[in-house]
């Protein structure tokens, strides 16, 4: 196992609940009802600790005197490893409420994979995460379900919003040398492995929530390995990371 | 003199948790251990969510309580495992949480009564509060809305 493959999987593993994270964070202040704006920040900062967790692992593995700030603020797009998905604009509430519980139902199965794993420090930090993302699945279930079978317009909206964001599922169980190697060392868990417990239970959700999955399986592909980003995540960076671009190293 | 272990942990027991003052940090269970290694003091403290922005502050306001009592020679260690669980929130901590207006954690998912009327008929506003650790319920009898702790 080199060194290189943990930190490019250590990358994944960060760079999703950052994006994400940021993401979910542009609705503080602006979402539909006050407890909805609380909610979806309370989700924000949980993704954002566990972004620490994570990219701190990744600058120590990487050893080239970089923290885990340095790593989310002084990167370039080609330089994330997130899937595309996490990436994708909030569009409406809906849209962002349906990416969450797509994500939500992948992160917890991952992250209870993870803990098992035979990296310690992984398996610490998944053990710590998987709690949160089983919180954060319970709401984003709920709220699936209630909008999806509840108006004809919050039902509509549903499934435009899976429509639109089930050609970015595949992403999440595709794998590569990197993960090859990780899995022959029992660090992660088979990204493939992962899809049948997941699909069971979307399926299970989405039929309570009276949406219907599209039939084509065609999957968008390229955040994970860094060779095709959407547009979106430099328009997202530039926001992101303006301070520390403009004044490198200000601190609070 | 090096003052024992059980002396420290009850100058910690006397360290307000920075969101919710009523309690201590001992109370919320985030101290897992108080050593002596030779002439350095170690405490490990373990983070109740992985965002918490009070975690920091945490951190300094142990660190000032030992400086107050003489000890210099602090550090300071997160240990994320076994992670933490409202389980280690001790009963004094639950019956304070439950005199200040929040309800405490309940392994039945939800509170078991209103803080301030005691009554059983509640019901979830939300499940994220007004800070990482807490949920939004009200009340159905008193009409008054309260925090829940969480149960992770």
């Amino acid at each position: 196992m080199t060194q290189d493959a943990l930190f490019q999987t250590l990358l994944r593993l960060g760079d999703n609940t950052l994006v994400l994270g940021h993401r979910v964070s542009e609705w503080c202040g602006k979402a539909p009802v006050l407890e909805e704006d609380i909610a979806l920040a309370n989700t924000a900062l949980d993704m954002i600790g566990q972004t620490q967790m994570w990219l701190g692992y990744a600058a120590e593995v990487e050893d080239k005197g970089r923290s885990a700030d340095d790593l989310a603020f002084l990167r370039d797009v080609w330089d994330f490893r997130n899937i595309l998905m996490v990436e994708r604009p909030n569009l409406d509430f809906g849209h962002t409420m349906m990416r969450q519980f797509l994500f939500d139902a992948y992160h917890r199965a991952l992250l209870t994979g993870l803990s098992n794993s035979s990296d310690p420090r992984i398996a610490e930090i998944a053990a710590k995460a998987v709690k949160e993302a089983t919180y954060h699945f319970e709401r984003s279930a709920e709220t699936v379900i209630s909008l999806g079978d509840g108006t004809e317009v919050s039902h509509t909206k549903m499934q435009d919003a899976l429509n639109l964001l089930w050609p970015y599922v595949g992403e999440m169980f595709e794998s590569d040398a990197v993960d090859a190697q990780m899995v022959g060392a029992g660090i992660i868990p088979d990204p493939a492995g992962l899809r049948e417990g997941w699909e069971s239970t979307v399926r299970a959700t989405l039929a309570e929530a009276t949406l219907s999955i599209p039939e084509d399986n065609f999957a968008h592909k390229g955040g994970r390995t860094g060779v095709r980003h959407t547009e979106h995540l430099g328009h997202m960076l530039t926001q992101m990371q303006w301070l520390q671009r403009a004044y490198p190293g200000s601190n609070w | 003199m090096k003052p024992d272990v059980q002396t420290i942990w009850g100058w910690l027991d006397e360290v307000p948790d920075p969101e919710i003052p009523v309690i201590s940090v001992v109370d919320l269970g985030i101290i897992r251990d108080v050593t002596w290694d030779g002439e350095t003091l170690e405490v490990a403290i373990t983070p109740t969510y992985s965002g918490c922005p009070a975690t920091s502050i945490i951190n300094l306001d142990v660190e000032t309580a030992l400086r107050d009592r003489g000890l210099t020679d602090i550090r300071l260690k997160t240990q994320l495992s076994p992670p933490w669980t409202t389980d280690w929130l001790s009963a004094k901590g639950a019956a304070k949480l439950e005199d200040y207006g929040i309800a405490p954690p309940s392994p039945a998912g939800g509170p078991a009564q209103c803080p301030r009327c005691k009554s059983a008929d509640v019901q979830k506003v939300s499940q994220f509060g007004s800070t990482p650790c807490k949920a939004h319920w009200r009340c159905l009898s008193c009409l008054e809305p309260f925090d829940y702790f969480k149960c992770i």
